[in-house]
């Protein structure tokens, strides 16, 4: 062997423990299960417990799980929000610099109303769903409250 | 040359991934074990230690806020700001808190014959609770009993150890030693070991004062034979444990037994009219012969007439809140105003902009302290009405009925002027007993009328 394919050896194997330490920090974090619709996936991180415990006594326990209301329910969207979320969720957490009691995000919540709506839209269509005077869209969430979990 | 330069780079690139691959592994392995062990026991915690230090070596995130209760920091209306204090021989401190009868001259004339009008300044944090009773000019101008070091010192071991083990009756040994020379027998302020069972941590009572008060409000419920120890539930018990000092009180008898005049209800007109049955007086008011009483800290007793206590919440809640460490959740215990703490003090139920919350919390306080301040006059104009008929040798009926009322009426005012939320806590409750104070304040002016009428026509 020359010294050169030597040296192309060192670097294979270099890359072969950084993907290895890449795919078991994967597994131990339980990355795979950030891919489903678990709920469980939510509770890896401890900051979500008692979203999930109150979820769990909450009206909607039977019909829909955290992603059912924080997701967008076409595929391409779902996905983008679930990385970007992600994303934040996890830099947050390591850094330890978030908000607290955390607050959910304009875009987010965006997206929480539109699901309300998703399931209830026959229910509401009649409903007026803008203040004209401040040009807002009408919150189910400013009444109904608890319906998800408490916060 | 230029594969050189590739392969560095490579190597460089692959090294700086793995240290930022291994950083993020190891904190999610710190997150997922803090998680499951809340705590390490490094040190065993028995009953009979009181040393906050040592509880605090297995306990490291509690303990730290716990010595932050030593901060001085000002609301609008409370807390405390450190002022600088020549040390004396009498006085060795180099920080105390402002002096509230500097501030507001009334409290004299309220106090007057008392210790408070000698010296009253702002509450500091726990962490001062007891230099701050040691060293106050009221020690110097009146000998005060042991009873008193039941709310500014541990004195749980100190209990044990004076009743062989029976904490009521070392409650009780303790009140009977004058302060002066029980004081070198306790070293720290409220520790953990007064609210926290060593062997579970979780939150007991250690006050006999406050167990036999709360046994008489739940007899009032209809609950019989009340053992908060085993009977209360967690919630309540994140209230009575700040209620073991929060709370008016008085010295029964000779024996100066810490009592909670709790017998007839927990509102100050309830509590009045237990004292008045009682015959209870502190001083005789040095500007109008007044058989007279001073209120104390009766934050338990207000906080419970208010829409919180109605909702569920406790005492915890608000002013020591849970605060996230890691992947823990640890009870802030740097005890102080919610206003300090807004965001986790009240954004936890209340979906609203911290500024908004404060405004709507300063509103209450400022429309609290004009009322206050109303009833303060009336008050003051009331005893200077009766201070014409302090000297007289055989008092009527009418001026005995008038000198009650000023004991009443001032009852009432200080209950909410010693209460330490300004008017917080229970703001309907608040002007409703200062309204009755100003309308016990009318009811004598209308005796020293006919007083004056009287003495008029005598001559």
């Amino acid at each position: 062997m020359s010294n050169f394919s030597k040296l192309n050896l060192l670097i294979l194997v270099l890359f072969g423990v950084v993907i290895g330490l890449g795919c078991y920090s994967f597994i131990y974090a339980k990355g795979y299960s950030y891919m489903s619709d678990d709920p469980k996936a939510c509770v890896n991180c401890h900051v979500m417990r008692e979203n999930m415990d109150s979820w769990q006594k909450s009206a909607h326990h039977h019909v829909a799980k955290c992603n059912d209301c924080h997701l967008p329910h076409n595929i391409v969207g779902k996905y983008a929000v679930k990385a970007l979320n992600g994303w934040n969720h996890s830099v947050a957490f390591t850094l330890q610099n978030f908000h607290e009691p955390i607050l959910i995000k304009e875009h987010s919540l965006k997206v929480v109303k539109s699901s309300c709506l998703t399931c209830h839209q026959p229910m509401v269509q009649a409903m007026d769903r803008t203040d004209k005077n401040h040009n807002e869209e009408a919150n189910c969430l400013h009444c109904h409250r608890g319906v998800g979990h408490v916060r | 040359m230029n594969k050189n330069k590739w392969m560095f780079l490579a190597v460089g690139g692959a090294a700086i991934i793995t240290v930022l691959v291994t950083a993020l592994l190891v904190n999610i392995f710190e997150r997922k074990s803090e998680e499951k062990n809340p705590f390490y026991r490094v040190v065993e915690i028995t009953d009979d230690i009181d040393d906050p230090a040592i509880w605090g070596k297995n306990f490291p995130h509690q303990y730290d806020s716990y010595l932050k209760t030593a901060d001085m920091t000002r609301t609008k209306y409370g807390g405390s700001e450190a002022f600088p204090h020549i040390p004396t021989d009498k006085d060795p401190r180099d920080v105390v808190s402002a002096q509230k009868l500097d501030e507001d001259p009334r409290l004299k004339i309220m106090w007057a014959g008392y210790a408070f009008s000698k010296d009253f300044r702002e509450e500091r944090g726990h962490a001062y609770m007891l230099v701050d009773q040691i060293f106050t000019e009221r020690q110097n101008v009146a000998k005060q009993p042991g009873t008193c070091l039941n709310c500014h010192a541990s004195t749980y071991l100190l209990y044990k150890k004076l009743g062989d083990g029976d904490i009521t009756k070392g409650f009780e040994e303790m009140g009977k030693i004058p302060y002066k020379d029980i004081v070198h027998s306790v070293q720290h302020p409220v520790s953990c070991i007064d609210c926290h069972d060593p062997s579970t941590m979780s939150l007991r009572i250690t006050r006999p004062a406050f167990m036999e008060g709360i046994k008489l409000v739940k007899a009032q419920q209809g609950i019989k034979e009340y053992d908060v120890n085993k009977m209360a539930s967690r919630q309540e018990m994140r209230s009575f444990v700040c209620g073991q000092c929060h709370v008016e009180y008085f010295f029964k008898g000779e024996e100066k037994r810490l009592t909670y005049p709790w017998g007839k209800g927990l509102k100050a007109d309830q509590i009045m009219e237990y004292y008045k049955e009682n015959g209870f007086k502190d001083w005789v008011h040095a500007l109008t012969g007044a058989e007279v009483l001073k209120a104390q800290h009766p934050e338990f007793e207000m906080f419970n007439q208010g829409t919180h206590a109605r909702a569920g919440v406790a005492c915890v809640d608000c002013h020591m809140p849970y605060q996230r460490v890691g992947a823990m959740k640890v009870t802030d215990h740097q005890v102080r105003s919610p206003l300090l703490n807004i965001n986790k003090a009240c954004q936890t139920c209340h979906n609203v902009p911290e500024a908004e919350l404060k405004a709507r919390v300063e509103t209450i306080q400022d429309r609290h302290t004009s009322l206050r301040d109303v009833a303060f006059d009336a008050l003051v104009d009331y005893i200077n009405d009766l201070k014409e008929f302090k000297d007289e040798k055989n008092p009527s009926e009418t001026l005995m009925k008038a000198r009650a009322l000023q004991k009443e009426a001032q009852f009432l005012f200080d209950f909410v002027e010693a209460e330490n939320s300004s008017g917080f806590h229970a703001p309907q409750e608040a002007a409703r007993i200062l309204g009755l104070s100003i309308e016990k304040v009318r009811e004598g002016q209308k005796l020293v009328a006919s007083l004056r009428a009287k003495k008029v026509a005598g001559k």
